[in-house]
Parts: structure tokens; C-alpha cells; sequence
């Protein structure tokens, strides 16, 4: 591996990481959208609220470690990219905004009409955000971003069937992460009427996302021929890999082993998002531009390198702090 | 190409009025921060100490105001890092690699602060009262790590450092560690540290003085006061000092920018200070002016020669009138808010009470305003200053922005945004002043 791979690659595993944290907080907030009327709906999106309420603002920080890596690693790919997808990524950070700033005003109010409207801009701007991002990873899997400022089409670069693809597949693993994560939070909280009904919905989200992502490939044999003859060419054991993680997920769903399905459910988005990354080796931007001309002079890298490893020795351990601490039941007695 | 220079002059308005628009929003979040942390667990600490039930409820209640601020910063700042990109890829594109580096350690920086923040909201409950008060130590040293690391992205654009251009144009050689400590970081950060904590002390301490003139005068109240108003009145004398220095560092690195700011075209020894005027044909109007007053300033020396602007070309020179009343803005509410910390001091000094005049609350009410004002007015004064290059001395800011169509738009709907997010951040934060009790934050239902 080059020092430029090493980045990216460290980029790439930020990327994964948000995909599987961060995205399952935004299916949360899909969930909370389909959890009915107040009153049906009332314990589910406790239980939601519960769940992402300590950890949404550092699972959120994963997009940002992506965004300042990829800039100063990778500066003139990821000014191509940006000013060719500006407008879903401005559409994106206003799901942000109004996701981030939504949960936690509802959190301070108690006014049931505020509450109400707090959660239902949280609830759609989950579903929209992971919409966008998925578009901008749709336009530039399809090779819609050439390597100048603003040269690609601003419209077409992310309105066409591949972001729709990227799009649909982010929100469906969204929504599917989510649930599996929750059903082992409810069992863990006593609530294994909760855990049940997030049980049914990981199991038909996971069909459903399994059934999208199969479809999918006769899209990108249509839309991203360059894409898919790498996914079926060197990126195919990752993508039967993916399939296999999918479906032992889906079986220790079914058997109720909800810390192993989380942990296949992981592997398998994990997998989807590394066939994307196989399927577009060597090329940062489809069709021309590599991670060696993409990458920025040694020294740069270096500083990145030495960075990336002082900070993980301050950010794994921090992480595994707050996940062990809210993870853990809740201690009986000092509530 | 000449359409390519078209679209990006029509974009250089509305991308810098976005900008603005965003930074401003977020840099009042992002003081608090740096400096609520510190405020709510030094509160924590001393209620724990002495068994002050009053104390512990202040801390439970500045908590849930700093998950309301924390979330309005993080969501902002986001979109601001979307920005850098989608608005400015001449910048980053070019200078990526030389200055992009410290958002990489500020990137750590905001996780450490997004991880404890999580883990001191949520902990009331699940913590031992020292493990608690040990969770915001992080958030404590990640908010200087943070502001240092952003602060130092800034200098660099105006004084630019660790990297060589070839002749054409392009970086060679570039050095992020030497770029992150050019002659403007280590002032910059300290003015912008310090004004994080008058801003977040100032305006809590107005928060409550608002309730003691509506008659709530318990210790609840006096003590919602005293706390963040001390922090604010210790920092502005310090700042006052940290403002010379950097007006010093200005004065010997961007002399474009001090003279815009002093309104100055002639080079004058013995230049006077001018105050306030409108600048026009090259010369200040009905500005007052204290004699010897900028040539002391800067050189302290009442002879020094001060560079005007007739020493730049007139391409160079950064909007003389914004820059002038903003840095006057900025410096008159500095000295006014240390007026106010010095009648603070002096009575507490005395007699180890406030003040007891209903006037002393009402300057206390509006010295939160005051030190947003005096703050944003220095970012204005540092940008704006700096025009019109983005990259002080070799890139334009016309020439870094993006020519892509739909910009303006950007605008329009970025204002449309936070102007939302703008009034329910005040409703929310006016309904939790409000709510009287104070159960452990984040645990009610």
C-alpha cells in the first residue's frame, strides 16, 4: 500500500464507520417517522430517543473526520466533488441542522405541540439526509464527477438512477441498522415487546434492502458499466460476502441473537461499502483521476498519518468509554 | 474561460455574504464551546464541595442549555465545512494540503468534545459525582485544542506560511505543521479564547441579571450572575492587553489591513486615532481623532510612522468603511465591557457584594449583546480586513470561488434556514429560562 492508500483508506474506514453509527441514528429517526400516531407511537420513539440521545453528536463527527482527511489528503478530487454536488450536499447539511438541532430542542420542551413538531423535523430530515449522501456516493460511483472545479453537471450528477440507487440503499441500511441496533437495546432495558416489533422490522427491512441491492446491480450494469464490471470483476468476493453477512443476520435475527446480528449486519453494510471502493480501484474520481494524481505532496500525507494515529490513541479509547457506559443497563436504584 | 470568470464574479457575492452568514451563526455557538464547560463543572465542582443544593441545581440547569448550544454548534458547524468546499474550491483545492491540516486535529477535537459532552449529559445518573465532574475535563481541553486548531486554519489565511509556489503557480513543498504557526496564530487564538469566555460569561451573567430586575432576587439568581460574570470581568482586562499585541502583529504583517481599520491613506508619523467618521475620497470625515493616539499604539513611540493606504495598490486595499467602524465597534464595547468589570471588581473588592444599583443590572443585561456584538465586529474586521485576498498576498478571494450556477440560491435557502433555526434556538432557550424546576438533565420524561 502507498502512503496515499493508507489515507484514503483511513478516510474510507471513517466513511464505514459513519455509514454504520451514524446511520443507524438516522434510521432512528425513520423509525420515529413510521411509529404511528402519538399515542401508538409513544414508546417506540422513547425507546429511540433513548438510544441515540448520549451518542448521535460524536456518531456525527464521522462525516466530518471524512470531509477534513479528504480535503487536505485529497484537496482537487474533493473540490471536484463538492462544487459538482453542491446542491445535494446543501440539501444534506440542512437535514443535518434540522435532524441535530430538532432532537435536542425536543429534549428541552414540554409542550406537546412543540414536541410534536421538533420530533417530525427530526423524523423527516432522517429520512432525507442519508437520501442525499447516498446520492452524492451514487454520482460519484458513476463517474458523473470529473476532476475540475464545477465541471460536472450540477443537476445530472446526482439526479440519475444510480444516486436514486445510493439514495434508496442508504436509507433502506439506515433504517435496517437501526433496528437490529435497537432490538438489542430494548432486550437490554427489559422491553422484549419492543424488541420483537424492531425485530419484525429488521427482518423485512433486511429483505427488502437485499432485494433492492440485488436490483441495484442491473442498474449499475446500465448506468456505471465502469463500476459494475469492478464489482463483478475483483470487487465479487466482497459482494458474496456481503450477501452471506446479510443473510446470517437475517437467520440470528430469527433466533433472537441480537449481539451477533449486529455484528453480521455491520459486516454486511461494511462489505456493500468496500465492493463500492474494489469496484472503483485505483480511480477516485471515475473515469480517469487516481488515487496517486488525486493525492497531495508526501509531506502533507505524513502529517495525516501521524495525526490519524495519535488520534485514534485518544478516540478509541474515548469511544469505547461512552459506548461501554451507555450500553450497559442502567443501574437499578439511582434512577 | 470567459464564461467560466463570469458565473464566478456573479458567485463572489453571494458566497461570501453565505459564509459570513454561517460563521457568524456558528461562532457565538462555538464559544460556548470552548467556555461553557468550564463554567458548568466549575459550578458543579464547588455546589459538590459544599453541599450547595443551589449551586448543583445552577449546574443541572446550565447542562441543559449546553446540550441545546452544543447541538446548534455542532449542526452549524457542519454546514460550514460543506462550505469550505462547495464555496470556496479555489481555496481548497489549491491550499488543501497546506492549511487543511489543523481541521484534521480540530476534527479529533470535536470528537473528544462530541464523546464527553454525550457521556456528562447523559452520565448524572450512571457516574459517580467525581467521575461526572472528571468527564468534562476532556471537553475542557478539546475546546482549546479546537479553537487553536480553526484559529490557526484562519491565520494562515492571513499570513500565510509553510509552503512554496512554483512558477506556475502551484504549492510545492508544503509544510502543515510550520503553515499552522505563522507570526498571526498565537495571537489570534489567545484574542479569540478569551473573547469565548466574555461572550459566554457575559451573556449567562445577562441571562440572570433579567431575572433580578424582575424581582428574583434569591441566591439561585445572585449565583447565576456572579459566576459567569466574574469569569467574563477576569478575561476582559487580559483581553484589552492581547488586543494591543495583535493590533502590533497586524500593524507589522497586513499594514493594508491596520490602515483600513484606523481609516488611515496617508503614511503619517505621528499618526492620530481616529473614532468613528466615514471614509471617502481617501480621507476620514468627522471621525474625532486623538492625537499621537495610533503612532503610541502601535509603536508606542508618539513619532512612529504608521503605513497608510496610498502604500498599497488600489486593488489591494479592503473596504476601508466596514473595517474601520467594525474595529471601532469592536474596541468601544471592549472598553465599556471593562468599565463594567472594573465597577464589578472595585465593589466587590470594597465591600464583597454586587453592586446595588438597579444600573449595574441593567449594564449586566446588556453586556451579553454587547460582547456578541464587540466579537462578531472583530471577525468582521479580520475578514473583511483581509479583502481582497483570500490567502492574504496571493490569492483573490474572486478568484477562489466556485463558479458552479445555483449559488445564489444557496444563499437565499442558507438564510431561510437559520432564520428558522434561529428563533426556535431563542424559543427554546427561553422556555428552559423560564422552567423553574431542575430535575438531572436529560432524564425526564
Amino acid at each position: 500500500m502507498t502512503l496515499a492508500e493508507v489515507v484514503l483508506a483511513a478516510a474510507f474506514a471513517g466513511l464505514v464507520a459513519y455509514a454504520l453509527f451514524g446511520g443507524a441514528d438516522f434510521g432512528g429517526g425513520v423509525w420515529d417517522l413510521l411509529a404511528g400516531g402519538a399515542e401508538r407511537g409513544h414508546r417506540v420513539r422513547d425507546r429511540i430517543e433513548r438510544s441515540i440521545g448520549p451518542v448521535w453528536e460524536a456518531n456525527h463527527v464521522w462525516l466530518i473526520f471524512v470531509l477534513v482527511v479528504l480535503w487536505t489528503g485529497f484537496s482537487r478530487a474533493f473540490a471536484a466533488a463538492v462544487t459538482t454536488l453542491h446542491v445535494p450536499l446543501t440539501l444534506a447539511a440542512f437535514g443535518i441542522i434540522a435532524r441535530g438541532a430538532a432532537f435536542a430542542y425536543r429534549k428541552s420542551v414540554s409542550t406537546p405541540g412543540m414536541r410534536r413538531f421538533f420530533g417530525a423535523a427530526f423524523a423527516l430530515s432522517s429520512l432525507l439526509t442519508p437520501f442525499f449522501l447516498g446520492a452524492v456516493v451514487g454520482g460519484v460511483a458513476s463517474g458523473r464527477v470529473p476532476p475540475g472545479i464545477a465541471e460536472g453537471d450540477v443537476v445530472r450528477s446526482w439526479v440519475n438512477p444510480t444516486s436514486l440507487l445510493g439514495g434508496s440503499l442508504a436509507v433502506l441500511v439506515c433504517a435496517y441498522l437501526a433496528a437490529v441496533f435497537l432490538c438489542g437495546d430494548a432486550r437490554r432495558d427489559g422491553e422484549h415487546d419492543l424488541a420483537d416489533a424492531f425485530r419484525l422490522r429488521a427482518l423485512v427491512t433486511g429483505a427488502v434492502t437485499g432485494a433492492v441491492g440485488l436490483a441495484g446491480i442491473a442498474v449499475l450494469h446500465a448506468d456505471a458499466p465502469e463500476l459494475f464490471d469492478g464489482l463483478v470483476g475483483r470487487g465479487l468476493p466482497v459482494v458474496v460476502a456481503s450477501v452471506v453477512a446479510g443473510l446470517g443476520a437475517l437467520v440470528l435475527l430469527l433466533t433472537r441473537r441480537y449481539t451477533l446480528a449486529r455484528i453480521a449486519s455491520a459486516l454486511a453494510v461494511t462489505a456493500i461499502l468496500i465492493g463500492w471502493a474494489a469496484g472503483q480501484y485505483p480511480y477516485v474520481l471515475l473515469p480517469s483521476l487516481t488515487v496517486e494524481q488525486a493525492a497531495t505532496g508526501r509531506s502533507t500525507l505524513l502529517a495525516l498519518l501521524v495525526a490519524l494515529g495519535a488520534g485514534a490513541l485518544i478516540l478509541v479509547p474515548s469511544l469505547t468509554c461512552l459506548y461501554v457506559l451507555f450500553q450497559r443497563p442502567r443501574a437499578a436504584g439511582r434512577k | 474561460m470567459l464564461e467560466f470568470l463570469a458565473d464566478a464574479s456573479e458567485n463572489l457575492y453571494p458566497a461570501r455574504m453565505q459564509m459570513a452568514l454561517s460563521l457568524g451563526w456558528h461562532i457565538v455557538f462555538a464559544c460556548f464551546g470552548i467556555a461553557f464547560p468550564a463554567i458548568v463543572v466549575f459550578v458543579e465542582w464547588r455546589g459538590h464541595r459544599r453541599g450547595d443544593e443551589v449551586l448543583i441545581a445552577l449546574a443541572h440547569k446550565w447542562a441543559k442549555a449546553m446540550a441545546v448550544l452544543f447541538a446548534a454548534g455542532a449542526v452549524s458547524g457542519t454546514l460550514l465545512s460543506f462550505e469550505m468546499g462547495i464555496l470556496w474550491p479555489g481555496l481548497m483545492g489549491r491550499f488543501g494540503e497546506v492549511f487543511g491540516f489543523p481541521f484534521v486535529l480540530e476534527g479529533f477535537a470535536f470528537f473528544v468534545e462530541a464523546i464527553f459532552v454525550g457521556v456528562y449529559l447523559f452520565g448524572w445518573n450512571r457516574l459517580s459525582p467525581r467521575a461526572h465532574m472528571f468527564s468534562a475535563l476532556p471537553m475542557v481541553a478539546a475546546g482549546i485544542v479546537g479553537a487553536f486548531c480553526v484559529v490557526s486554519a484562519n491565520a494562515w489565511m492571513n499570513n500565510p506560511t509553510g509552503f512554496r509556489l512554483d512558477e506556475q503557480g502551484n504549492v510545492v513543498d508544503a509544510r502543515p505543521w510550520s503553515a499552522m504557526f505563522g507570526p498571526s496564530t498565537w495571537a489570534q487564538f489567545v484574542h479569540m479564547w478569551l473573547a469565548a469566555f466574555m461572550v459566554t460569561g457575559f451573556l449567562i451573567a445577562s441571562v440572570y441579571a433579567v431575572g433580578m430586575l424582575r424581582g428574583r432576587r434569591d441566591r439561585y439568581h445572585r449565583a447565576g450572575l456572579l459566576i459567569p460574570l466574574t469569569v467574563a470581568a477576569l478575561a476582559t482586562p487580559v483581553q484589552i492587553g492581547v488586543g494591543d499585541w495583535i493590533a502590533n502583529v497586524v500593524a507589522d504583517n497586513q499594514p493594508a489591513k491596520l490602515a483600513a481599520m484606523e481609516g488611515q491613506y496617508e503614511t503619517t508619523s505621528g499618526a492620530g486615532l481616529s473614532l468613528g467618521g466615514l471614509y471617502r475620497d481617501d480621507r476620514l470625515h468627522y471621525a474625532v481623532e486623538i492625537p499621537y493616539g495610533l503612532s503610541l499604539l502601535i509603536h508606542h513611540d508618539p513619532d512612529g510612522v504608521v503605513p497608510g493606504l496610498e502604500e498599497v495598490p488600489a486593488d489591494e486595499r479592503p473596504p476601508v468603511n466596514v473595517v474601520h467602524l467594525a474595529y471601532n465597534a469592536m474596541v468601544g464595547i471592549g472598553v465599556a465591557l471593562l468599565l463594567l468589570s472594573a465597577w464589578y471588581g472595585l465593589v466587590w473588592w470594597r465591600r464583597r457584594r454586587l453592586p446595588d444599583t438597579a444600573w449595574f443590572l441593567r449594564a449586566v443585561a446588556v453586556s451579553g449583546a454587547g460582547a456578541v456584538v464587540a466579537m462578531e465586529a472583530g471577525w468582521i474586521t479580520t475578514e473583511v480586513g483581509r479583502q481582497p485576498w483570500v490567502v492574504y498576498g496571493i490569492l483573490r478571494t474572486a478568484d477562489a470561488v466556485s463558479p458552479a450556477p445555483g449559488l445564489g440560491w444557496g444563499l437565499v435557502a442558507v438564510a431561510g434556514v437559520y432564520t428558522v433555526l434561529t428563533v426556535f434556538t431563542v424559543v427554546v432557550l427561553r422556555r428552559l429560562a423560564r422552567d423553574r424546576d431542575t430535575p438531572v438533565p436529560q432524564e425526564q420524561r
